[in-house]
């Protein structure tokens, strides 16, 4: 076979591998997806999305999930602020005050490596033992703390790999004209904002499907949280909870908790596409 | 500053990056109101030369530099100098443009904002000045509030020499400034450098020797580090001292 024919083969090979892995994966989001919309769909109400549960809600009767759908919006937004207001800064101060390559710059990007690996059933672990601590007991609040922090590495870590896209021209401008790192930072964070968007609804993302992490930390509770100090339902939680249910109308309400969820992430993404791209037009 | 003192003046220099020695005992006096431009093979430290002027080679990695470098009489190496205020004098116009990422009026405006002028009407009067300087006010003064990317690379590269102007600086540096421009855009910067001579001094650091030819005054030969000539353009150009140089201006070597 002639080198061409040869060449021009392992190009086909390449392509039809890829393909395969494309079907694999959008199959599988269309299958999960088409499975939450199925099963969910049915039992989808305006009772589900405004009441919250009534006596006999968890053995088929009455209600809604009013209770965990406010304590997963509260919760993820309470946390990814406050892992953005916490996170952006550890990052420019690790990229625009600490020398590259000094040790303290590498130490903190390994240990930003292995917090973003870490799962969030050790962040609840840890969490747990500050509460008990503090004397907190299972809340909104603890749930905020466990959540923060496992969100924290994330917004630096996304932050972080978009800096080091930035060609240090910018940083040298700034320089010369006479600005300080501070004023600098500014430049860089504003020329990186659309990418922050994305590091935050990663955070977000992961804030507001966790589980492990609210399971010993947030609590459940019927009612909609109103004080940090509460225990609080979340989403995740309600579909553990009511999947659980040997009822088959209580498993139909779990699928319809999921759909709600997914629209809820949903909503949330096509917001912050629609912010970036209204804050691309500087972009070089 | 009293007249007949060099703005810059390099002493005993010595850069030395990851252990590599890059400069190697620089001594200098850059001719006020004249363009410099500091040429040599790749990799002879050229661009180092030009950043260690602003103190940018601060940026990278475990670097010692010995020596100094007096600007206007004063150490910018001196233990107790301040950054900032030393790079407010000296513009830079890099490689590629590039525009920060805000509007036309904003990127010439950023420089005197930061050093506190908030009156509006004065930063329209500096934006306005500083693009006329660069002869892109025509071109530009109706969209004003426009993205800068919105440019073209040429014009890109004329608002970035606007906005180094705008803070006011005594000194120019010039980072191979036109390597990524066409023909007409160097030509337009070529000449608004050599109009601006009268007004600042000037250092270039370029590749192109027609561009060293065309543009300057005086010319410096760097080679593995060290300053192998320095003088007026005609004599480095036409009657070099040293065989090296001889070679590179010839094209031997690049």
């Amino acid at each position: 076979m002639s080198a061409i024919k040869r060449r021009l083969r392992k190009e086909k090979i390449a392509r039809a591998c890829m393909l395969t892995a494309a079907i694999i994966i959008t199959g599988s989001l269309f299958f999960i997806i088409g499975t939450i919309v199925w099963k969910g769909m049915p039992y989808l109400s305006l009772e589900m999305l405004t009441q919250t549960p009534q006596g006999g809600f968890y053995i088929g009767k009455e209600g809604g999930i009013l209770n965990a759908i406010l304590g997963s919006v509260y919760l993820a937004s309470l946390s990814t602020l406050l892992a953005t207001v916490i996170g952006v800064p550890i990052c420019i101060f690790l990229n625009v005050y600490v020398k590259k390559g000094s040790p303290l710059s590498r130490f903190s990007k390994l240990l930003f490596d292995v917090l973003f690996g870490v799962p969030s059933i050790v962040y609840g672990a840890i969490a747990f033992s500050i509460m008990v601590w503090l004397g907190i007991r299972a809340s909104l609040l603890g749930g905020v703390i466990t959540i923060t922090l496992l969100t924290i590495p994330i917004v630096v870590r996304t932050l972080d790999e978009l800096i080091q896209t930035v060609p240090n021209d910018l940083r040298h401008i700034t320089a010369s004209l006479g600005a300080t790192r501070w004023e600098g930072a500014k430049v860089l964070l504003k020329y990186v904002k659309p990418g922050l968007m994305t590091a935050i609804l990663l955070a977000f993302g992961r804030a507001i499907g966790d589980v492990a992490g609210v399971l010993l930390t947030t609590g459940f509770s019927d009612n909609i949280p109103i004080y940090l100090d509460e225990p609080t339902a979340t989403l995740p939680l309600a579909i553990f909870f009511q999947l659980s249910s040997p009822i088959p109308e209580v498993q139909g309400r779990a699928y319809a908790s999921a759909l709600i969820l997914t629209i809820i992430i949903l909503l949330i993404v096509i917001c912050t596409q629609y912010l970036a791209s209204k804050q691309k037009k500087n972009r070089i | 500053m009293p007249t007949g003192q060099p703005h810059i003046q390099i002493k005993d220099l010595n850069v030395i990056i990851e252990g590599k020695p890059i400069l190697k005992n620089i001594n200098l006096e850059v001719p006020n109101n004249s363009i410099t431009s500091i040429i040599g093979p790749s990799g002879c430290g050229k661009t180092t030369l030009l950043k260690t002027l602003n103190r940018l080679v601060d940026d990278s990695a475990d670097v010692q530099v010995t020596g100094s470098v007096l600007v206007n009489g004063e150490d910018i190496y001196a233990p107790d100098a301040e950054v900032t205020h030393i790079r407010k004098k000296m513009g830079l116009l890099s490689q590629r443009p590039f525009p920060l990422p805000m509007s036309i009026f904003d990127n010439i405006a950023y420089g005197p904002k930061i050093h506190g002028v908030r009156d509006r009407k004065k930063l329209h009067a500096i934006v306005e000045r500083q693009l006329k300087n660069v002869g892109l006010w025509q071109e530009v003064k109706d969209r004003l509030d426009a993205s800068a990317t919105k440019l073209s690379i040429g014009q890109q590269q004329r608002l970035c020499l606007a906005r180094g102007l705008a803070v006011e600086p005594e000194i120019i540096l010039g980072d191979e400034s036109t390597s990524a421009l066409d023909p007409i855009s160097t030509q337009v910067i070529e000449d608004l450098l050599v109009q601006l001579k009268q007004d600042y001094t000037i250092v270039l650091v370029t590749h192109i020797l027609r561009q060293a030819r065309r543009v300057s005054d005086y010319i410096v030969f760097l080679c593995d580090g060290e300053v192998v000539e320095f003088g007026p353009s005609q004599d480095v150009l036409l009657n070099p001292q040293h065989e090296i140089t001889k070679q590179y201006v010839k094209g031997f070597i690049s």
